[in-house]
């Protein structure tokens, strides 16, 4: 099985951590610092809000956001997750902890390490895509960079790149409001990336669009990510679309985190009923793969191959096809690691294991 | 019965005291106009030379080149040939009844007034919506300049500099300056947050957020400050013009004193024509700022 992570949200080692998130709290209220040891104490979201009417947004959280991969934190609204990302780049300050790029606490910045971290490492998409109104398309692709000093016509002629890796060469002298939703959230992305800062934060750039668009945007996410390899902190509410792009999800519950893992361990062993709410509707036949059911090689040879990364779903097919019962798992290199039935498939796709 | 008579007539204080009040306060002033008038006049020295000479730029320019300005300005404010032709109308007829020379000194003056009124008015707006302190302080300070009645600080600015453009000037800018601040405050904290925080995100400095987003996304606002501003300057040049502010408000005097119907008719109506021009060009020129929020349906 796949490493399931604890909640705590550690990493295996074989990780590289570009942001560290540690003992992070977040209290919203005339006077947090006030509430911070009852917080740590064990008073919870309600009662804060009952007793003292201030606001836990975050309850200790303690993250490890892999480099060069999609990560995605998952939450309803009000569980944080927006909150939680605006630490990274320090939009948002917090109550308590800390928040490590690379080793290095954000939180000891001073304004002007702070100013050079947003305008060179981190940048960030929004769900109102919040382009610049009066600027035109390409301006706004530009806006990081002219902010940044570099001069006008070497901004321009970069934006119009990222305009290009978009789909979006043709609208440059657009204004935003003369384009589509898609459109615009297309210029936000090539505003984020026009800067090539190493961090990419996207607080639910998707959840306001068609669901044809967001599967479009999706993809095109997917292909930028493949040749970029950024480090993507997505934002969603959408398990979907948490599962499609997430190569490591977060889910976030009233600001804390419930569970932390690869896709596929949180569709398979749900660590509460919450996380089981979330995906008992999901179709788990296009999430876990073969290799993440399998049981160990046992010494039967069965006639029929599969890939570990093959979906349950694709092994459905090939079982139906070649009339086998089992199959042999083998991995990348072709070396046989595992050995599946028929049986376990089925199962797997059905029943979703309650933790 | 004589002693319950606070309960019908309300127990104000002594006449000899209020009266001991108001001289006290008038010689401390008179006091300190004397002390420092002649001071101040000579600080605002400058000012009056520029005056001077900007109205003998506007009445000694050529009329055609004045009304050539005019129409261009029309034009470039609206691309509406209408509003330029409307324009070019009125002040042919303004000419044409001879009150050119007055109606060139009240464009001066207003001029200057509004660039003033725009040079102070426009940072002190920025401040009110970077501070809700400032704000705080500075609304209740903005109520008195709209409400007090312009007579009544006309007094103080006579007193102090006597009678001349440069104390009308200052009357003028404080009658007219409300609108451009609180216009100014509403349009930067109308700006919304979201593209505010993504200039923050990609690191904009305070600056590069002023200037780059909340004064741009603010202008719409600001313009219409700026109109209501000229608006509220033209209608004080009349008043000024009792404390000697030249223009058109001079003959309006003249005619209210000696009951010319006719003369303050025309010159009415003249102020009415560069008031609705200016209002009519500035408004156009706001409307065509914000092109970029108009979704085009082509």
């Amino acid at each position: 099985m796949a490493a399931a992570c604890s909640a705590t949200g550690r990493l295996p080692m074989t990780d590289a951590v570009k942001i560290a998130v540690r003992n992070l709290y977040k209290i919203f209220g005339p006077h947090p610092a006030r509430y911070l040891d009852l917080v740590r104490q064990g008073v919870g979201k309600q009662e804060l809000m009952a007793k003292y009417d201030h606001v836990l947004a975050l309850n200790d959280i303690n993250l490890d956001v892999p480099a060069n991969r999609i990560f995605v934190v998952m939450g309803l609204s009000g569980s944080g997750k927006s909150v939680l990302v605006r630490h990274f780049n320090r939009i948002v300050e917090p109550t308590d902890g800390r928040v490590e790029i690379d080793g290095r606490d954000v939180m000891a910045l001073d304004e002007n390490e702070l100013r050079a971290l947003r305008r060179t490492r981190i940048s960030m998409v929004f769900q109102r895509v919040a382009l610049m109104p009066h600027r035109t398309a390409l301006e706004n692709v530009a806006y990081g960079l002219s902010i940044r000093g570099l001069p006008q016509h070497e901004a321009r002629s970069h934006a119009a790149d990222w305009m290009r890796r978009v789909d979006m060469s043709g609208y440059e002298d657009y204004f935003p409001a003369q384009l589509s939703g898609g459109m615009q959230q297309r210029i936000g992305i090539a505003r984020a990336l026009a800067t090539e800062a190493e961090i990419l934060l996207m607080d639910e750039p998707f959840s306001a669009l068609d669901p044809l668009i967001r599967t479009e945007m999706q993809d095109m996410l997917l292909r930028l990510q493949a040749e970029l390899k950024r480090t993507v902190v997505f934002i969603t509410h959408d398990l979907d679309e948490a599962l499609r792009l997430g190569e490591r999800i977060a889910i976030l519950r009233d600001g804390e985190i419930v569970q932390h893992g690869d896709p596929q361990s949180i569709v398979i062993a749900p660590s509460n009923d919450f996380v089981g709410e979330f995906v008992k509707d999901i179709d788990r036949g296009k999430v876990i793969t073969v290799g993440s059911i399998m049981s160990p090689p046992n010494g039967a040879r069965p006639k029929a191959k599969l890939a570990d990364t093959t979906l349950l779903e694709d092994a459905l097919v090939t079982f139906a096809e070649d009339g086998a019962r089992a199959a042999r798992v083998v991995n990348a290199a072709g070396k046989g690691v595992g050995y599946v039935e028929l049986a376990d498939v089925v199962q797997a796709m059905k029943a979703p294991v309650a933790a | 019965m004589a002693d319950e008579s606070w309960w019908f007539r309300f127990p104000q204080m002594n006449e000899d005291s209020l009266r001991a009040l108001e001289r006290a306060f008038d010689d401390g002033y008179a006091d300190f106009s004397g002390a420092y008038g002649a001071g101040i006049e000579n600080f605002f020295n400058p000012l009056l030379q520029f005056l001077i000479w900007f109205d003998d730029l506007f009445t000694g320019a050529p009329w055609w080149l004045i009304i050539a300005l005019l129409a261009g300005f029309a034009w470039f404010a609206s691309r509406s040939w209408k509003l330029v032709a409307g324009v070019t109308a009125a002040f042919l007829a303004i000419g044409y009844f001879g009150m050119w020379q007055h109606a060139m000194s009240t464009m001066s003056m207003i001029t200057v007034c509004t660039v003033l009124a725009v040079l102070i008015g426009l940072p002190v707006g920025v401040l009110m919506a970077r501070s809700d302190r400032a704000q705080a302080i500075i609304t209740p300070v903005l109520d008195v300049m709209q409400t007090m009645p312009s007579f009544v600080y006309l007094i103080p600015i006579v007193m102090l500099l006597g009678i001349g453009r440069v104390p009308g000037l200052i009357a003028v800018v404080v009658y007219a300056i409300p609108p451009v601040i609180r216009l100014t405050n509403l349009g930067i904290r109308l700006v919304d947050r979201e593209v505010l925080e993504a200039a923050d995100s990609f690191g904009a400095n305070y600056w590069q957020r002023l200037f780059g987003v909340q004064i741009p996304l603010a202008l719409p606002n600001i313009l219409a400050g700026i109109n209501q501003t000229i608006m509220m300057a033209l209608a004080m040049v009349v008043i000024a013009s009792m404390i000697g502010v030249q223009g058109l408000g001079q003959p309006v005097l003249r005619a209210v004193t000696n009951q010319y119907f006719a003369l303050g008719l025309f010159n009415g109506l003249a102020i009415v024509a560069l008031a609705i021009a200016f209002d009519r060009m500035t408004q156009a020129y706001g409307r065509r700022l914000q092109r970029y929020r108009q979704i085009a349906n082509d």
